[in-house]
């Protein structure tokens, strides 16, 4: 569906999320995502059970910024290092839109935590499920849902999935 | 108590008879959690089960739990909930392993005992034995009566679209439970209007259950601890606010109404980081629209002791269960409702201002976090205490905030009731 050259610009902008997210750069976290672009990341049981309801649901770039603020300068938390281990994305589809070509694609995440003087820990597992567009500076998200399986949080999640 | 160079006390008694230094130990130790679990939870004490919205058509049941036994909550052809213990009645399995469905009877498969949604036995396999060359082998003795084995039944009570249950069926009714002043603040929000559901929040906190309840009944820290509420005005030391509880002082409502901006003033400046030029890049984060039933408060959150707290914080509003596992750790399960006549502008609203609360909240996943490292605390040296003497000793409603008076209240009577 996908030729060889955009799949690979998919498989970068995977790669380059995973590498954004796990290195404290929040500032460019919300850069992969269009204007009106959202973020979601949502227990698996309100998913599956058709309920609205998320952990955090970032309706715009904007938001997205507002929680970068937070992240970096309200919300007091135990230091930790994360780090995603994300799985080749399959393309569900390609379509045209009024946006120009739209693909959707997933992929399965696991994220580990390490706090400081602490052992490794899985922190969340889930999967993608990505609504993504073509811009004239590459691949951005029109939508990024993480579905997670881990829906006991263990105590309190403050970076992005 | 440091003086003497215990560290780790054995059976230490709380000194004095106040409630405004707690004792480390109160919240590390096996023994007193276990009588928690005895008189707070498993007895005199209705604990919250969930929404009737949860379970709307016969034959729906969620499990959840009172204290650390699981329960289920089911609803019958003829409307009823019932709420029984999920622990069978042969040889004590805990049988119901789903978080919810739809079911017309409740089965253990470990050897098929069976159950109607009101718990009764209704099944017992081979219970008159298996006939086998003209003999009868085995089966139950003859004076087994299946109507003395039931799944155990708790007490239920329904307000407004809320239920809870207590294994305690002399227990008082709710509303006395409650007592008059609690209930109105519980009324306001479950007035009899249908609710929706929005969906389930999980998280494990590492620290005693205890401390979950401190921290909605304290004022004090908001304005502090989450920066993010001050930063964008939505909590200031001089909001008008009133703290009141029940007449055993167990329970509480932290009652508060938004200021109207203007001016930082001196009173404000000295306790919390209120800066007037903070915006939110997206409004929708604080697109707060009054809804007549508020009346004048814009947040009231609601300490139901010990199991659950009730939060109104503007347009969101949820339950958030407490279900302890061990001294040093409990489950907070928060379930987002909204109201069946909400327009879907006022269902998104809900949702975003969701953005705020929970685990990742912009200010309630710092909650978790201190509750965490106090427990660390408290388990380095069990021989201190805190100290909860801001605005006084005295356990009395308040019309501020700057008080740590509804701590001092539950402690005075978590004293009584455990006998410490
Ligand atoms: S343990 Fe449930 S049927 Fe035997
Ligand atoms: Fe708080």
């Amino acid at each position: 569906m996908l030729d060889f050259q955009s799949y690979s610009e998919l498989l970068d902008l995977y790669s380059s999320y995973a590498g954004v997210v796990d290195s404290s750069d929040w500032e460019k976290w919300p850069e992969f995502f269009l204007d009106d672009g959202t973020y979601r990341l949502q227990p698996r049981e309100n998913f599956d059970a058709g309920l609205p309801l998320c952990l955090l649901a970032l309706e715009s770039k904007a938001m997205i910024r507002d929680r970068v603020f937070g992240v970096k300068e309200t919300m007091y938390h135990d230091p930790y290092y994360q780090r995603h281990v994300v799985g080749t994305p399959r393309v569900l589809s390609v379509k045209t839109t009024d946006r120009g070509e739209e693909i959707e694609a997933e992929a399965n995440y696991i994220v580990f935590r390490t706090k400081r003087e602490g052992v490794t820990e899985v922190f969340n597992a889930g999967r993608y499920r990505d609504a993504i567009v073509r811009t004239t500076e590459g691949l951005k998200f029109r939508s990024r849902l993480c579905v997670y399986d881990s829906e006991m949080i263990p105590n309190s999640l403050i970076y992005p999935i | 108590m440091d003086a003497t160079g215990t560290i780790f006390p054995v059976d230490p008694h709380w000194p004095g008879t106040g409630s405004s230094r707690i004792p480390f130990w109160a919240y590390t130790r096996d023994d007193l959690y276990k009588r928690e679990l005895e008189r707070l939870f498993y007895a005199n004490h209705w604990c919250y089960i969930g929404l009737e919205v949860e379970v709307p058509e016969p034959g729906d049941f969620k499990r959840t739990v009172v204290g650390e036994r699981s329960v289920i909550m089911t609803r019958t052809a003829d409307g009823e909930i019932h709420v029984v213990e999920n622990v069978c009645a042969h040889r004590g399995m805990r049988f119901c392993r789903e978080k919810r469905g739809n079911s017309k009877d409740l089965l253990c498969p470990y050897h098929q005992w069976n159950y109607d949604l009101k718990g009764n036995l209704t099944g017992v396999p081979f219970r008159r034995g298996v006939k086998q060359g003209g003999k009868v082998n085995g089966g139950m003795p003859a004076d087994f009566k299946p109507e003395d084995h039931g799944l155990t039944k708790l007490k239920v009570a329904r307000r407004g679209g809320v239920v809870f249950a207590s294994f305690d069926h002399s227990i008082e009714p709710f509303e006395a439970f409650l007592g008059p002043t609690i209930l109105a603040y519980f009324d306001r929000v479950f007035d009899g209007r249908k609710l929706e559901l929005l969906g389930y929040r999980r998280q494990r906190i590492p620290g005693n259950w205890k401390l979950m309840q401190e921290n909605i009944k304290d004022p004090y820290h908001p304005g502090l601890l989450h920066t993010w509420f001050s930063t964008f005005g939505l909590w200031r030391a001089d909001n008008q606010s009133e703290l009141k509880m029940d007449a055993h002082l167990r329970h509480a409502a932290m009652i508060s109404t938004r200021g109207q901006g203007g001016k930082v003033t001196e009173v404000t400046s000295g306790i919390d980081s209120f800066k007037e030029a903070m915006k939110v890049n997206d409004p929708r984060l604080l697109d707060i629209v009054h809804e007549p039933w508020w009346g004048k408060p814009t947040a009231v959150m609601t300490t139901i002791f010990p199991s659950v707290i009730i939060q109104q914080q503007v347009n969101s509003v949820s339950t958030r269960h407490i279900q302890p596992n061990g001294h040093g750790s409990f489950d907070f399960v928060w379930t987002h409702f909204g109201f069946a006549d909400d327009d879907p502008e006022m269902k998104q609203r809900r949702l975003i201002q969701a953005n705020l609360f929970g685990p990742a909240g912009f200010v309630s996943a710092d909650d978790g976090e201190v509750i965490e490292w106090s427990q660390e605390g408290f388990e380095q040296k069990p021989s201190h205490r805190t100290l909860v003497e801001m605005g006084g000793t005295d356990t009395t409603d308040s019309d501020h905030m700057v008080t740590e008076t509804l701590i001092r209240g539950m402690y005075a009577y978590w004293r009584k009731v455990m006998g410490e």
